[in-house]
């Protein structure tokens, strides 16, 4: 990964240079250690401002959702999946975008790092495989694998599957993992285990709906929590609420969702959103043989219907 | 302590449809509690917080006025979750108001002086309040002229018909009647639209004279440049502004124009004020 | 100032007689983060906490409230009346508050108690709440409490300040509230010569750490409209997802919804809160929408804190440097950044920029 950030600077002053887009999303440096934040460069003075390592976890197709003007955009492999359902869902035109594809090897989640010292940790440094964290009287290096975000620990599609430009070379894609084995976990369950398992997992949920906002399938102009003629949610702490929010959003991306883990860096309280919309994953795999966003020449499976579609689960 | 969020019980005691496509109707409402009604005194230009358990609360300007007793009258136009179910509701029904909230127009500066009234649409009801608050015998001869420009759609779209044709009789003020057009051949007063009447029939600036305005924004955006032309003072033009609310009292911090709570500091501000001010509404 | 020594392992039996006058609440951990919780009769509060992930505002003002209740079966005399709830008064204590926390209470005091309207739920609960401080020995780098009108030792909000020393805690009652709280606990032992020495070198270092800091000196001579038009918004509006974290994590931030819901033939009003941050909060019922756009949004929310706030109430800004919402952002939009852009901005420097360029 080292080189990515040089790479990503001198592709997007070319595209400004040559006027092939109006802007570039990417990232930049973080005020805090461990987050980057999304942003957008409009000249190539300003492309030095743009980086990339392992702290860019955020999906940045989140960013482009609607927008007119010609767009250079940073996308690892979960965010040009992104892209391809956003190309589908007509959210964006393909030829409005020049995708700067970065070969990933997996993002970091903080949590798992700050539980792995005592102590603030103030700086971090990265090298290709491991992050060095110090602090006041400390300092620690941590292999990245220890670390990984867990839906990057099962990713099997790193490499973006759509591009223009490219910061590196392809990197070796996870094979042998079981991207499911969370959820075979929780169906193994009695069904009153499964009902205390997600109580648990939303116990601590403020609804500030960091998830939903920080996904990209989650556009809709106004949210099914949010109408308010009907109001199909109640809007206060009520568990049942509260249950409705995440149960609905999550079938919400059935079929849509490329386990980014957005949603979980997302959260401010550290909920496994992915508890629920990797379920729906499984079950579109299983069933239809689909993971979402590989290819612009299918619609999703709950976009179409076939008279040879599994019904047997239709009770 | 006295909880600022319970609001006085109230029986809906006459509801009139106002307009010809049944959009605005006016509430008669009458305190359950009569000593209710003391708590509740009001000025023009206020507003209150119109509470129906089970469906929310919204706040509507108070179409009422403090000179007449026995009950307190809004217009309410149907709009969204809130309106939708008042229009649905009957005479008899109870429900609550909270309030009054907010500044009314401010009465101390305007005695003494004259008034143009200029109103489009259903935004005429603090309006209304006002006319009959200045015309009552009680108050006339605290003003000098009053000049009234209230437009619709339609005739059919005027709120308060009868007592604008009463007023239109009065000898001692203008009224100045319009709508934007009509082919009732039977209708008698100005064709045009609200701006255009204004320029035409508005008393010149003075220090004296102010301007108090209310109507849709399109309105707003068109008489403004009239009134300036005519040389009136900043000072001089008073709105009514609405914003989202939920408390009515200045503490939910919703209805905030830049520093200042549409439903504590306002809804009444000068041009003046305004322009000093995001336009956030 | 008289100081009062409490050995920690005396710390159990002071707050289990507290327990017997007031709801208790303290720092516990759950789930590897601290929050504040009213506990339990074998709890204790957990000293080994930087802050708490959610600030500890829920103890006075909940995330959802209810306000009144009501009942739509027309057979009863009071149908369509709303009934208030009779409401918990009982003196509740809050042990382990931070002096950012705890400044934080006087001044969203500013927007629930005012001379016109006192917002009973808010005011009742805060008039029975003690508020037992634990000054920061160590702040994080998160940290700018010294720039935003309190410090690691501050006082200002708190009833009790208690310092950790090693094994000891001083304590020092700063109101009658905090004396009668100390004696109902038993803690009485004077602290012998030299605490106050200590006290006053272990907020000396921990003043040090503050590493951060935000300046908005400027700000308050500067117009709203020129600050509002700022150019920089665009900008650091843009990676906001507009989600509530910032205002819901926000020890400060005290906006409001009122719902009312139905079950059957009774319901209740109750309130939630809310976020500026949302497009639904200041959305007409006509369709009409103030602050379509998320960076208006954004700008809202600074704007209050920093601008709005400061000329309304002339009492620095809305804001205790309490640094959540720049650890929990999920984007990283930073109020220390934000603010001292702020306090910086000069729109004639700016327009002979854009002229030059």
């Amino acid at each position: 990964m080292t080189g990515y950030t040089e790479k990503i600077r001198e592709i997007a002053a070319r595209l400004l240079t040559e006027g092939k887009v109006d802007r570039v999303i990417g990232f930049r440096k973080g005020t805090v250690p461990m987050m980057n934040q999304p942003h957008y460069v409009t000249s190539p003075a300003m492309a030095g401002e743009l980086i990339w390592d392992s702290h860019c976890g955020l999906n940045l197709a989140n960013y482009v959702t609607d927008r007119k003007e010609r767009i250079g955009i940073v996308a690892k492999g979960c965010d040009s999946r992104n892209l391809v359902t956003h190309i589908i869902e007509n959210k964006i035109k393909r030829d409005q975008l020049v995708i700067i594809g970065v070969p990933c090897t997996g993002m970091v989640d903080r949590s798992k790092v700050c539980a792995l010292v005592e102590g603030e940790i103030t700086s971090v440094e990265e090298s290709d495989d491991a992050i060095t964290v110090s602090g006041n009287g400390f300092s620690k290096t941590i292999a990245k694998t220890d670390v990984l975000r867990e839906n990057c620990a099962v990713c099997t599609h790193r490499n973006p599957v759509i591009h223009d430009e490219m910061v590196g070379e392809p990197v070796a894609e996870q094979t042998g993992v079981d991207a499911y084995a969370s959820v075979k976990k929780v169906e193994a369950l009695s069904p009153e285990e499964k009902w205390n398992y997600f109580e648990d997992l939303i116990s601590t949920c403020i609804r500030c709906y960091a998830c939903r906002n920080a996904c990209p399938l989650c556009y809709c102009p106004t949210c099914f929590v949010d109408e308010s003629r009907p109001q199909w949610v109640g809007k206060s702490q009520d568990p049942i609420d509260v249950r409705t929010f995440h149960l609905l959003r999550a079938y919400h991306c059935a079929g849509r969702c490329t386990d980014c883990g957005a949603c979980e860096t997302a959260c401010p309280m550290g909920i496994k959103v992915r508890e629920f919309t990797k379920k729906l994953n499984k079950d579109c795999f299983e069933l239809y043989g689909w993971e979402a966003g590989l290819t612009l020449d299918k619609r999703p499976p709950l976009d179409v219907y076939k008279t040879d579609d599994p019904d047997d689960f239709i009770r | 302590m006295q909880n600022p969020y319970l609001p006085y019980p109230v029986r809906i005691d006459k509801i009139i449809t106002e307009t010809e496509d049944k959009s605005l109707k006016t509430f008669k409402f009458v305190f359950i509690r009569p000593e209710d009604e003391e708590k509740f005194a009001y000025r023009a230009g206020q507003f209150a917080e119109l509470s129906v358990p089970g469906m929310g609360e919204i706040p509507i300007g108070i179409a009422s006025s403090p000179t007449e007793k026995g009950f307190v009258q809004f217009t309410v136009f149907k709009t969204g979750k809130v309106t939708s179910h008042l229009h649905a509701m009957r005479e008899g029904e109870i429900m609550g108001i909270r309030g009054p909230l907010g500044h009314p127009y401010p009465w101390e500066t305007l005695e003494g002086k004259n008034i143009v009234i200029i109103g489009g649409g259903f935004a005429f009801t603090t309006l209304r309040s006002s006319i009959v608050f200045m015309t009552d015998p009680a108050n006339r001869s605290k003003f000098k002229d009053i000049h009234v420009i209230y437009g619709a759609r339609s005739p059919g779209m005027l709120l308060y018909k009868d007592e604008l044709k009463s007023w239109a009789e009065r000898d001692d003020m203008h009224m100045h009647i319009t709508v934007d057009g009509t082919d009732d051949p039977d209708w008698k007063y100005h064709k045009g639209f609200v701006p255009t009447i204004t320029e035409k029939f508005a008393p010149p600036a003075d220090a004296d004279t102010y301007a108090i305005i209310c109507g849709p924004p399109i309105m707003i955006k068109f008489t403004q440049p009239v009134l300036d032309n005519l040389g009136y003072s900043h000072d001089n033009i008073i709105m009514s502004l609405e914003n989202r609310m939920k408390c009515g009292i200045g503490i939910c911090g919703r209805c905030n124009i830049g520093k200042d709570l549409v439903c504590k500091d306002g809804p009444v501000f000068t041009l003046a004020q305004l322009n000093a001010m995001p336009k956030e509404y | 100032m008289k100081l009062i020594k409490i050995d920690k392992k005396s710390l159990k039996e002071g707050i289990d007689k507290l327990k017997r006058t007031y709801g208790v609440f303290g720092p516990v951990r759950e789930k590897d983060e601290f929050e504040f919780k009213a506990l339990g009769a074998a709890e204790m509060p957990d000293f080994s906490f930087s802050n708490t992930r959610m600030s500890p505002k829920a103890i006075v003002y909940p995330q959802t409230q209810l306000m009144f209740t009501y009942s739509l079966n027309d057979a009863d005399d009071d149908c369509r009346i709303l009934k208030e709830v009779p409401m918990d008064e009982r003196p509740r204590a809050v042990i382990g508050i931070r002096p950012c926390d705890a400044l934080a209470f006087p001044l969203v005091r500013r927007n629930f108690d005012t001379p016109e309207y006192q917002d009973t739920f808010w005011v009742k609960a805060y008039e029975a709440t003690t508020f037992v401080g634990l000054a920061c020995n160590v702040p994080c780098g998160t940290c700018f409490c010294t720039s935003a009108g309190t410090s690691p030792f501050g006082k200002e909000g708190l009833d009790v300040l208690l310092v950790e020393d090693g094994d000891d805690l001083f304590a020092e009652a700063l109101t009658p509230k905090g004396e009668a709280l100390l004696e109902t606990a038993g803690w009485t032992a004077e602290a012998g010569g030299g605490a106050e020495e200590k006290i006053t070198a272990l907020a000396a270092t921990a003043n040090e750490q503050i590493s951060s800091t935000v300046a908005f000196d400027n700000i308050k001579n500067r117009e709203i409209l020129e600050l509002y038009n700022a150019p920089f918004w665009e900008e650091e509006g843009f990676s906001c997802i507009n989600c509530g974290t910032c205002t819901y994590v926000c020890p400060t931030c005290w906006c409001f919804d009122i719902q009312d819901e139905t079950y059957g033939k009774s319901g209740v009003r109750m309130r939630n809160w809310d976020t500026c941050m949302s497009p639904l909060f200041t959305l007409h019922a006509s369709g009409h929408n103030p602050r379509t756009k998320k960076v208006e949004r954004v700008r809202q929310r600074f704007m209050h804190k920093l601008k709005y706030y400061v000329d309304k109430y002339d009492n620095g800004i809305q804001c205790v440097g309490c640094g959540r919402c720049v650890r929990l952002c999920p984007v990283n939009i930073d109020i220390r950044s934000i603010c001292n852009k702020m306090n910086n901005f000069d729109s004639e420097a700016c327009k002979c920029e854009t002229a030059s360029s």
